[in-house]
């Protein structure tokens, strides 16, 4: 259980939010053409870091807005918020 | 070595006020080479090990295990035991490992207490009457025993079961597997552990892996705190952490890691002699041998390696007891834990080879994987020996994401992942 600061609303605790897994994998541009396996790497592979990973909440029972955060998955510390469409910050 | 357990070493040892007994397993040092390294000393790898042995007749195995062995999710689970899944794999997968089960502490010559008190999941919308009733079905197909009961059939096997159809979720009804039930976690671990050291397998304990070592396309070694240790084949049975190892080797798994929270409380005299599971609800509940009542909550929906979760899923989950069990609304919890467990997209397990030759996975268990130790261990150390996987785990390979044939058992489950 960890507050998260919401780039809209301020600081909430975890359980308004929904987690949206890894955050930065593109959708593919050209569907049609992507091979078995690399559709098996969009819908299902992850990198499932032990560590800082970029990720994607919702303020599900807030806001409703998506934006990303860098967490250390190893103790549940928020190392930055930003928001959709923002560049991941250098650690 | 060998120290058969019976009621005879139990008598002698008696006369010694039990402080002679020889220990159970050695403490090596790790070899510069084995054949084959397991990695993950909980339930599953230690059965990986013990079956290598056993049925395959290997010798120079290691196990290597970070902390010490069932410290992991072996040791934090709540014991429960059955086979009733839907689709005809999982079927096989899992009552493959309860026919194990059935015989295992004579296997080991170490008690594991499998206790078949029987499970029993319950309905309480119309949906989870017909999937229940499907299921149902599926297994009495598959040979794995199964019967539906109404709601008055569930208040009598279970009295202490609100079944007033006043309250937010009534029961409509439920299954019940009577050759389902519990085990001893601790007593697993150790029975396989003593069972493997026997047949001179190596296990390491406080030896954490920090990287895999490749050859091109092949393992050849692991590097460990206790320095490097050579391998021709390398199985990782690392529950949570299977993603941690896999990026060790340049792989990328299906997996997401989560907290999975259980809680006991105070020991009282037995009350419910069953284990209760309810899906819509998300509570499930036995009473140990020691008279606790263990409860099983959910899972965090956001990654997470740091065994500790959220406190409203805790809450949501006794909410829901207490509303199934009245009787238990002064009970203190003594104790609340969580494990790491690795959940697949598909809520089935990998038991699979891999791109790298020698490296094999065990892994994506998720939120049930104690049930399946003993067949766990038999068909991945199958897998292993042989380089190609036994019938039973062929549908359990990693090339599933690839092809799309999942074996979707989130709906199917006890309950929701």
């Amino acid at each position: 259980m960890f507050l998260i600061n919401c780039p809209f609303c301020g600081e909430r605790e975890q359980s308004e939010f929904k987690a949206g897994g890894e955050a930065h994998i593109e959708r593919p541009k050209q569907p049609t053409e992507l091979s078995d396996d690399e559709w098996a790497e969009f819908l299902f592979m992850r990198k499932n870091i032990k560590g800082v990973q970029f990720e994607r909440w919702n303020h599900a029972h807030g806001c409703r807005k998506w934006f990303n955060i860098a967490r250390d998955t190893s103790n549940d510390q928020i190392k930055a918020v930003y928001k959709m469409g923002e560049k991941p910050p250098v650690k | 070595m060998s120290n058969k357990y019976s009621f005879f070493s139990l008598l002698k040892n008696a006369f010694t006020y039990h402080e002679n007994w020889q220990r159970a397993w050695r403490d090596p040092e790790p070899k510069k080479e084995y054949d084959t390294v397991i990695i993950g000393g909980g339930g599953h790898g230690l059965a990986t090990a013990f079956y290598l042995a056993k049925k395959h007749n290997m010798r120079n195995i290691a196990v290597v295990e970070k902390g010490w062995i069932g410290g992991g999710n072996t040791g934090r689970n709540t014991t429960i035991i059955r086979s009733n899944y839907l689709w005809d794999a999982s079927a096989g997968l899992y009552d493959h490992a309860l026919k194990i089960w059935e015989g295992l502490s004579q296997e080991l010559n170490y008690n594991v207490m499998f206790s078949q008190r029987g499970v029993m999941n319950l309905a309480h919308n119309l949906q989870d009457v017909r999937d229940l009733k499907r299921r149902t079905h599926a297994n009495r197909l598959n040979g794995i025993d199964a019967v539906y009961l109404n709601t008055e059939q569930v208040k009598k096997f279970c009295p202490i079961i609100n079944t007033s159809q006043d309250i937010r979720y009534p029961v409509l009804g439920g299954t019940l597997q009577r050759r389902a039930g519990t085990a001893r976690h601790d007593a697993v671990a150790w029975g396989y552990a003593r069972g493997a050291d026997e047949m001179g397998v190596d296990i390491i304990q406080n030896c954490e892996v920090k990287g895999i070592k490749r050859n091109g396309d092949a393992v050849e070694g692991i590097e460990t705190t206790k320095g490097f240790i050579k391998a021709k084949k390398i199985g990782v049975v690392a529950a949570g952490h299977s993603s941690v190892i896999a990026n060790m080797a340049g792989l990328k798994l299906p997996l997401e890691s989560k907290p999975l929270q259980a809680l006991v409380s105070e020991p009282v005299k037995p009350i419910i002699d069953t284990v209760v599971m309810s899906n819509a609800v998300h509570a499930y509940v036995s009473q140990s041998d020691k008279g606790e009542l263990v409860i099983g909550a959910g899972t965090d929906d956001y990654i997470s390696y740091s065994q500790k979760g959220s406190h409203d899923i805790v809450e949501g989950t006794l909410n829901a007891i207490l509303e199934l069990y009245p009787i238990f609304s002064r009970m203190r919890m003594l104790r609340q834990w969580g494990g790491i467990v690795d959940i697949c997209p598909d809520a089935s397990p990998i038991i699979s080879k891999t791109s790298v030759k020698g490296l094999y996975f065990n892994c994506g268990w998720g939120t049930g994987g104690f049930k399946a130790t003993p067949g766990s261990g038999d068909l991945f150390a199958h897998t292993i020996a042989n380089d190609e996987p036994h019938k039973l785990n062929a549908a359990f390979n990693l090339n599933r994401f690839i092809s799309g044939d999942l074996v979707d058992e989130h709906g199917a489950a006890a309950v929701a992942h």
